[in-house]
């Protein structure tokens, strides 16, 4: 395969992925800044933004933040490198030039997703923006669907190796920034519980169900946090992730004959995780932990450009 | 000139009597509802959209991607006008292929007097940098575009030749599947020529003109200016179907004049390109200083016989339009036979006589840019205005050498889908034939492209021109013809 087709599609599994997280993360600020009891206001969106690495560019906008400058500039803005429109754009564009590698099914996923999203510049009330992110959220359930019927080939595995890495940074970003805010300077681990922010959390990973199924008793940090690191029964946990870069990376050095660098920091990368307990993270301090984990994440992905010559 | 148009089905009987052998084809125009034809025609545009079977308007701001409009009522070649018309191709084709490395090696004809001089080395179309190098396998011009119209029953005439990068080929096939899924009791009345062997002929003749020293399965690839050019769609249409890698310029990288691609398991040696990239975006270091699109290095490799280009440069000097006009010569000269397919009759400006009879004639000749293209820079006296016809008056005084001149032709037309039922819209032809050094492989079937709006001439795709099905007859299908 040339280096170019893999890099192109393992960047459309990114996009894809990163759209799929920024509907949900506005989603889910909104339902938190409308439909809760205490309305959560500014810090629920400073957060959104700040989840999104948004913060910066969108202080250069000079826009105050309110719930639909900020959701305007999350969903449409083209200054922002990822809205959801910029990333729909970016991933079509590539899904364009190596069609061939994908299935019909698989492009016209990506397609509509993007006709969805092109030529409008408000996402409007908050039942529209409601709306239109569902709508945007089931057209890339529509692309993981066409996505997993692919031929287990090096296409489908550059595909899902993106989606995986940006995933496990996604998740990552997301608990470090709910975490830092929920849990006010002085306060113990465990000791306040707010329930609409770690619902947030979960409605953003889609793991609200999961987690009483995983958990009998009731919400606290702790376990919202060891759910989304540890237990790889969630998709969309980091340990998940991890696990799903890992077994990726072989199946494409079976098929290519090779396997380099970044098999290897993958492989580590997974036994610590299995080494690794909340009582431990936390002791050492999850912030660090996360940051750590995200500095890891971005080096594997710079190892996987360079072990399959992407530039 | 009406009464004088003739008709593919109906020929001049204005839609009384077909043709013999045309019975079929003409009850299906009759007995299938118009509503029946405009839903399957429908049909078969939402299905190119969908797929994405479009293509880009020169000059359009706008990124806009359009389809090429498509008529459900096929035109039809007999068996016997197939063989005539694929016979001529080859002695076109291969006599073109003997000019070109004739005027890149020892330039008989020109000694001969056959063709000028100037004409050819003074040519915008001639590249002295690939002169005295012969390609792999004398090939240059190995996948030809001939456009052809039709104006009588046995008269079909050569209007252009494409021995650059012909595209339209996407469209004959697609064409095809649709026809087959829409219609299929036409192939039911027919016995109909296949055309879906294109892709398997165009990928034996890029292995088989692929370098000496090359592998037993050489490396073939179809190199793309990329996803923003208006042809990309049948770009990766052709890379898929043929089974080889689309590749862009950032894709190759030339070492040692050696080509190779870059691929996740490493380089990987390039031994054939059919490059849809034009001559001078091919090579930065050899053409165009400023292209991005090339490859740099590539011309190196491929003198050092390292690579072989689809078509080669320099091959596009057999598509201005004045060595055209001396391709009847051209044939003679190499084939020592008479042009089995003839030229449409020119006028060629640069000669005093010529520019006399074209300024004389302007209100009823076409007059054409020599390296014009796509339907552009071009008068079609009849429909014209005064003052388009002042301008080009002007043009030529300024220019002689730019132009040639033609008559008006009663190009042939073929039943049309309207809004008023079928009717007779005029048509031309562009098949498609590939030379390998040995022989020249014409696929049964081609592009047919119409002219949609009642009696224009233009049918090329940018200005509004759409396209049919071209169905070729297999030879036991048909009641054999009574002898002259």
């Amino acid at each position: 395969m040339l280096a170019r087709t893999a890099s192109y599609l393992y960047w459309i599994g990114r996009y894809m992925e990163r759209a799929e997280f920024t509907a949900r993360l506005i989603e889910a600020t909104v339902r938190l800044d409308a439909l809760s009891a205490r309305p959560a206001g500014e810090g629920a969106w400073a957060s959104a933004l700040s989840v999104a690495a948004a913060s910066h560019d969108f202080e250069r906008t000079g826009e105050t933040i309110t719930p639909s400058n900020v959701a305007n500039f999350l969903t449409f803005s083209k200054d922002n490198p990822n809205s959801i429109h910029n990333c729909l754009y970016t991933a079509r564009m590539n899904a364009r030039a190596v069609r061939t590698a994908l299935t019909r099914e698989g492009w016209e996923a990506i397609n509509r997703a993007w006709l969805g999203i092109e030529g409008r510049s408000a996402v409007g009330s908050a039942q529209a923006t409601i709306n239109l992110l569902e709508a945007l959220i089931a057209e890339n359930r529509g692309f993981e669907g066409a996505l997993h019927r692919m031929l287990r080939q090096e296409s489908f595995y550059f595909l899902m190796l993106g989606e995986n890495i940006e995933r496990a940074d996604n998740t990552a970003r997301l608990i470090d920034v709910k975490y830092h805010i929920i849990l006010p300077e002085g306060e113990e681990v465990g000791g306040l519980v707010d329930r609409d922010q770690w619902g947030t959390i979960l409605q953003t990973v889609s793991a609200n169900t999961a987690f009483r199924w995983l958990y009998r008793d009731g919400l606290s940090p702790r376990r919202v946090v060891e759910m989304l690191i540890l237990r790889r029964e969630l998709p969309r946990s980091i340990a998940a992730t991890v696990e799903e870069v890992v077994e990726l990376l072989t199946e494409l050095g079976r098929l290519t004959g090779f396997q380099g660098e970044a098999d290897r920091m993958a492989r580590l990368r997974l036994r610590r995780i299995d080494a690794t307990n909340i009582g431990g993270i936390i002791g050492d301090g999850l912030h660090e932990y996360l940051q750590a984990f995200i500095e890891e994440n971005r080096l594997l992905s710079q190892a996987i450009t360079k072990q399959f010559r992407f530039d | 000139m009406a009464d004088r148009i003739f008709d593919e089905i109906w020929g001049h009987s204005r839609g009384r009597t077909p043709r013999p052998g045309f019975e079929s084809i003409a009850r299906w125009i009759r007995e299938t509802p118009k509503k029946e034809l405009q839903r399957r025609q429908d049909s078969a545009e939402a299905a190119f959209r969908q797929l994405g079977i479009t293509f880009n308007v020169y000059g359009d701001e706008e990124e806009a991607e359009r389809i090429i409009p498509f008529d459900i009522v096929p035109r039809v070649f007999t068996a016997n006008e197939w063989e005539t018309l694929s016979e001529g191709l080859a002695q076109r084709v291969t006599a073109l292929n003997m000019f070109l490395e004739d005027v890149y090696g020892d330039r008989k004809i020109l000694a001969d007097g056959i063709v000028p001089t100037d004409l050819v080395l003074g040519n915008p179309g001639f590249t002295p940098v690939v002169n005295g190098h012969r390609p792999p396998h004398g090939v240059y011009a190995h996948i030809c575009g001939i456009d052809m119209v039709r104006t009588g029953p046995d008269e079909f005439l050569v209007l252009e030749d494409n021995a650059r990068t012909p595209s339209g080929v996407s469209y004959m096939l697609e064409n095809r599947e649709a026809m087959l899924r829409l219609c299929p009791e036409l192939f039911e009345i027919f016995e109909v020529e296949p055309v879906d062997r294109y892709p398997d002929a165009l990928r034996e003749m890029m292995q088989s003109v692929a370098p000496e020293g090359a592998s037993s399965e050489p490396c073939c690839v179809l190199l793309t200016p990329g996803h923003f050019n208006s042809a990309f769609y049948e770009h990766s249409f052709l890379a898929d179907n043929v089974g080889i890698e689309l590749v862009e310029a950032a894709d190759l990288v030339v070492d040692d004049d050696i080509v190779w691609m870059r691929t996740i398991e490493g380089r990987k040696r390039v031994d054939v390109i059919y490059r849809r990239i034009d001559d001078d975006f091919l090579d930065p270091l050899v053409f165009r200083p400023d292209s991005m699109l090339g490859v740099p290095g590539l011309m190196a490799a491929y003198f050092a016989g390292n690579v072989t280009l689809i078509n080669a440069p320099g091959g596009g000097i057999s598509d201005d339009k004045a060595i055209y006009s001396y391709m009847p010569e051209i044939v003679k000269y190499y084939s020592g036979e008479d042009a089995k397919l003839p030229n449409v009759e020119t006028w060629r400006c640069r000669e005093a006589d010529a520019l006399q009879y074209t300024l004389d004639n302007l209100a009823d000749l076409v007059v054409k840019k020599v390296d014009g293209s796509g339907g552009y820079g071009m008068l079609v006296g009849p429909t014209s205005t005064s003052e388009e016809i002042e301008e080009f008056r002007a043009a030529l005084k300024d220019n002689p050498d730019g132009y040639i001149a033609q008559p008006t032709l009663a190009l042939s037309t073929v039943p049309t889908l309207t809004d008023k039922g079928t009717r007779g819209r005029h048509v031309d032809f562009r098949p498609f034939c590939l030379s390998d050094g040995d022989k020249v492989t014409t696929v049964p079937g081609g592009l047919t492209r119409v002219a949609l709006r009642e009696g224009s001439l233009v049918v090329n795709s940018s200005q509004g021109g759409g396209t049919k099905d071209s169905l070729v007859l297999r030879p036991d299908s048909e009641q054999p013809e009574l002898p002259d």
